[in-house]
């Protein structure tokens, strides 16, 4: 594993490459597809951006491959569901890339109720030199055809064309908040509040349930699932975790539904903390698995925490995040921030954690080194090609030139979604309906 | 609220000690912890304060919940978790049928159970999507209920049986999504226990058709008179604050399902907003035709 390559320089060589200002709306999702290439982000209008890098060119070295604008569409639009007379968000919650498998790229995306493949593929040639019809499409008089000719593949200007080639409906009565790709790239699941159901990437009119957490009465229900992702080298394992801070892990080879887990992840809970607030912070917003398999992660409203897939009873690291908001929890419970849904992903080799937090700061920890570092993803404060500075929140007493007091956060400027390119020390950000992208200085 | 200090403060005999025990004890700027009456029960109050406050807090937002199209369950299910534990917390204590200032009848004040972090503030700070301003007095001693809303006013009259009356009308707000009819919502067992006070029925009842079918029953043997006039009162407040927050005539978000099923209940507060709403357009028709 390169981790004496990736851990080098994370706190201080962030490089500001772009800003892409998506002026129109709020980015819901971000995500690299599995080679790095390409980054797709989602956005509460419905549609999906996707944004593709730059081969490297000898003649231009300090554009290190840099993200262009490679297709926008549609993806889902809104709806209104005359049954229950509630109208259903086009906002995508969630954009997964499947691995790609020839020259056409495919994504799954979904919004609270849909889930739709995508399928992007590129038009560079066109054919040319048709019998019955003319360059302009039209008709030709067939008199007037004296020789027959083959029809030529002419170079053209490149167009990338996105169709959807599934769409997946009909199978969650509550908002679907998770999908998930599983290893062996024939099937996925979609996880709404309540219950997980597995799709064949080729079947639209079926979906497996295999789990179903409803209570028989609606009124004892105190739990619901809040995120699931499948095991990335195990395709009959996943996981998912609940609003009250627990993880399960479920084999599906131990029975069609998986309502039984396998192995149940909780930390107990530490008395001398308990408030009325502890168990809406307890509850957890993101979980993933590394890439290695063999470590899982979890966001809380508070913490971010590293379990080792062999121990349940606690922990293997937690990370704090924003540590001085627990002093604040009922303003922050008042104006619902308590309930913001953070993400928390993984660099490639698995030594480095990020997350967001308030006021666009985001937090990276060192797994290895055990040093963390805050920056800010904001226009204000960088320039283009400008080394982020880490920044400071400061808690109590004195506060230093650069340093930001607890009270003057911006709760409205939120991060939620990042992703980290899959091998190479490449960010994205979402800030509200900002992107950045952040690429670590090559010497 | 009893916070850890530096030293072991265990003897209650250290304070009638002259001299040096007794600087021993303030010179470490520890505070004076439990064996105070007059602090222990201030604090006690103040704390029975916040937590009725953030009760009020919680059962709003559950309210509000069916304004939106579709509410986000999950956070429906933490708050309503929480409204849960302070209500498990003032049953436990005896306060949630005496007036707030009380202790509790048990030996042990509120803060035995719970540490107050001063976490149940009541100012808000940060008002970001917009000032809603919740000046909401206790349930218990005070009968009356402000909610401000931007530059809606409206009063609610409630009475014992407030917490009762708010979640009942939230009720719906889960099982929107369900296409399911009920003929009526099954009680927690935990109504049926005499010797809970009125109040602390209603709570119950309350909480457990957080999550049923909105359909409020009135079956219950032994249902109070005076409760169909409480619905009543209720009613018209909740048809306020909903014409007030959507701008819209009748109750917002009815889909055909609800309107049906609050048809077919005779004692829900939204069969009555709706026929309501019918009447008035009723009457809005009638005038046209007539007067004209």
């Amino acid at each position: 594993m390169d981790e004496e390559i990736d851990t080098r320089k994370i706190n201080n060589s962030f490089l500001r490459d772009h800003n892409y200002a998506t002026e129109a709306d709020i980015i819901s999702t971000v995500e690299f597809n599995p080679t790095g290439e390409l980054l797709a982000t989602g956005d509460k209008g419905g549609r999906v951006v996707v944004f593709q890098r730059e081969q490297e060119s000898k003649n231009q070295p300090h554009r290190r491959g840099e993200y262009n604008v490679y297709s926008t569409f549609q993806s889902h639009e809104p709806e209104f569901d005359y049954l229950k007379s509630l109208e259903i968000e086009e906002k995508i919650n969630k954009i997964r890339w499947l691995p790609q498998q020839n020259a056409a790229y495919f994504l799954l995306s979904t919004n609270d109720k849909t889930v739709k493949l995508w399928k992007i593929s590129e038009r560079d040639k066109r054919p040319e030199g048709y019998n019955l019809k003319d360059e302009d499409g039209r008709i030709r008089d067939p008199t007037t055809i004296t020789a027959l000719r083959v029809p030529v593949l002419q170079p053209m200007d490149l167009m990338v064309e996105a169709t959807p080639r599934r769409v997946f409906s009909n199978a969650h009565t509550y908002h679907i908040n998770s999908i998930s790709v599983s290893n062996d790239y024939e099937t996925y699941m979609s996880t709404d509040d309540l219950r997980i159901n597995l799709w064949n990437l080729e079947i639209t009119n079926q979906s497996f349930n295999i789990v179903d957490i409803k209570p028989a009465n609606m009124e004892e229900l105190t739990e619901v699932i809040t995120a699931a992702e499948f095991h990335p080298n195990q395709c009959n394992t996943f996981i998912y975790s609940s609003s009250k801070g627990s993880i399960r892990l479920c084999d599906m080879r131990a029975s069609a539904l998986c309502d039984n887990h396998s192995k149940f992840f909780e930390e107990p809970e530490d008395p001398s903390n308990r408030s009325f607030f502890s168990e809406i912070i307890s509850s957890i917003s993101d979980v993933k698995f590394s890439h290695s398999g063999r470590y899982l992660m979890t966001r809380d409203y508070l913490t971010v925490k590293v379990w080792d897939l062999n121990m349940e009873s606690k922990p293997l690291e937690t990370y704090q995040v924003h540590d001085y908001l627990r002093s604040k929890l009922c303003s922050l419970y008042e104006n619902d921030c308590i309930f913001d849904k953070f993400e928390c992903v993984w660099n490639g080799s698995d030594s480095v954690i990020m997350t967001g937090s308030y006021n666009n700061f985001f937090r990276m920890f060192d797994r290895n080194t055990k040093r963390d570092v805050t920056l800010e993803a904001s226009r204000e404060n960088s320039k283009p090609r400008a080394i982020l500075k880490p920044r400071k929140v400061c808690v109590g007493g004195k506060r230093r030139k650069d340093e930001i007091s607890v009270d003057s956060l911006d709760f409205s400027k939120k991060i939620l979604h990042t992703a980290w390119h899959p091998s190479e020390n490449i960010i994205a950000v979402a800030a509200t309906n900002n992107l950045y992208i952040f690429q670590d200085k090559v010497n | 609220m009893r916070k850890r200090g530096s030293r072991p403060i265990i003897m209650p005999v250290h304070r009638r000690r002259k001299g040096r025990e007794k600087s021993n004890m303030y010179s470490k700027g520890t505070k004076r912890k439990f064996f105070d009456g007059v602090d222990n029960k201030a604090v006690a109050a103040s704390y029975s304060l916040q937590r009725q406050s953030l009760l009020d807090m919680s059962l709003l937002k559950l309210q509000l919940c069916h304004m939106l199209a579709e509410p986000n369950l999950c956070r429906s299910v933490l708050i309503a978790n929480t409204v849960r534990q302070i209500q498990e917390e003032m049953t436990h204590d005896g306060s949630w049928q005496v007036v707030t200032e009380a202790l509790g009848g048990s030996g042990h004040g509120p803060s035995d159970s719970l540490v107050d972090t001063e976490v149940l503030c009541q100012s808000p700070e940060q008002q970001d999507g917009g000032p809603k301003l919740y000046s909401v007095m206790g349930y218990d001693g005070c009968r009356e209920e402000e909610v401000v809303t931007d530059k809606a006013l409206c009063s609610v009259v409630v009475g014992d049986r407030a917490p009762a009356l708010l979640l009942g009308t939230i009720g719906h707000c889960w099982d929107r999504g369900e296409l399911r009819v009920e003929d009526g919502v099954s009680k927690d067992s935990g109504t049926g226990d005499e010797e809970e006070t009125r109040s602390g029925e209603g709570a119950k009842m309350a909480t457990g058709q957080v999550f049923g079918m909105f359909e409020i029953k009135n079956g219950a043997p032994g249902s109070d008179p005076a409760l169909e006039e409480l619905f009543s009162d209720v009613d018209a407040s909740y048809y306020d604050l909903d014409t007030m927050l959507t701008g819209m005539q009748s109750a917002p978000k009815m889909g055909p399902y609800d309107f049906l099923d609050s048809l077919a209940s005779s004692h829900g507060p939204v069969s009555n907003s709706s026929c309501r709403a019918d009447l008035n357009e009723l009457d809005h028709i009638m005038e046209i035709i007539v007067g004209s």
